[in-house]
């Protein structure tokens, strides 16, 4: 957690966009760990291969096409600061509420967890949880999210093709 | 980076266990983490890996444009075919207790399948992606 907090740091101060990119994908790597100490093994699989390997890359190759320095702000961002410590200030306000960390008692853990934990053996039988719920008892919302990652790729054809061919012309 | 011998061997010898891992994740996401989602990504960064290395015209050889498009289209198509598969076979959408005789064995084989899905759209957008950002530098430099 203070080596997060120090690349952030070191992120924001920075002016040179291409250490930052790949401060970006340190910090990836970094947030993977804490999901792993967390038990999130999934997530922290999904943290490192894509926040840390493929947006890196794609970063890395936007920068190609741009200058490597930020240019300076104009005038001191104090507004956008404040509008930023503010909402940083009331989420850890919201976070006090939540119930403990891995409290069976949480509200979460009475709705349908129970269910999945109990019923899952005998209705799906697949070792692995997260892809029970995933693909099985969640299989709408999967859906859904492979919907939004083609309609994100159908989006970028959209973009960049278009402008391709109006150079040729 | 195409004339470098150390990255060219390097690559050719890391880029067969990338895409082994990619399988291991796909087909043992329901043992252990992973699934659809990871293997396609980590499939793609072997592809993006290979095209750093090698040049992008080569792994458009390997990866030709037209599939990686048609496969982020069949991804979602295998993902709704399933749901259609259940349909047909008396369940609702996106039941899978109806495609075997046994209810559990038509989880594991829906869940396979939809992993399947998830793994294609995932891949086949990386690529495309890669593709395009890769293609407008090479525009813009001429």
């Amino acid at each position: 957690m203070v080596m997060l907090a120090v690349t952030v740091v070191i992120i924001v101060r920075s002016r040179n966009l291409f250490a930052v990119v790949i401060l970006g994908g340190i910090y990836s790597f970094l947030m993977a760990t804490v999901l792993v100490a967390m038990d999130a093994v999934d997530v922290a699989m999904t943290e490192a291969a894509v926040g840390a390997g493929i947006s890196t890359v794609l970063l890395l190759g936007a920068l190609y096409l741009c200058k490597s320095e930020e240019a300076r702000a104009p005038r001191k961002p104090f507004v956008p600061l404040l509008v930023s410590l503010a909402t940083g200030g009331m989420l850890i306000y919201g976070t006090l509420g939540l119930p403990e960390f891995s409290d069976p008692k949480a509200p979460i853990h009475q709705h349908v967890v129970p269910r999945y934990l109990n019923e899952m053996k005998k209705e799906v039988d697949v070792p692995n949880v997260v892809t029970a719920v995933l693909a099985s008892y969640r299989g709408y919302d999967t859906l859904g999210e492979t919907t939004v990652v083609f309609t994100a790729g159908a989006g970028v054809i959209a973009l960049l093709r278009r402008r391709r061919k109006g150079r040729k012309s | 980076m195409k004339n470098d011998l150390i990255l060219r061997v390097i690559a050719k010898i890391m880029i067969p266990f990338i895409l082994l891992f990619a399988l291991y994740v796909q087909f043992h996401g329901d043992f252990g983490p992973g699934g659809g989602f990871q293997a396609g990504v980590i499939l793609a960064a072997s592809v993006i890996f290979y095209a750093l290395i090698y040049g992008l015209s080569d792994a458009r050889k390997v990866v030709p444009e037209p599939l990686v498009e048609s496969m982020m289209a069949i991804g979602v198509l295998i993902y709704a075919g399933v749901g259609v598969a259940g349909l047909f076979l008396g369940g609702n959408y996106l039941d899978y207790f109806v495609l075997d005789p046994n209810p559990v064995h038509g989880q594991h084989r829906g869940i396979f399948w939809v992993e399947v899905g998830v793994a294609t759209t995932v891949s086949g957008v990386m690529l495309k992606i890669f593709y395009m950002f890769s293609d407008r530098s090479k525009v813009d430099e001429e």
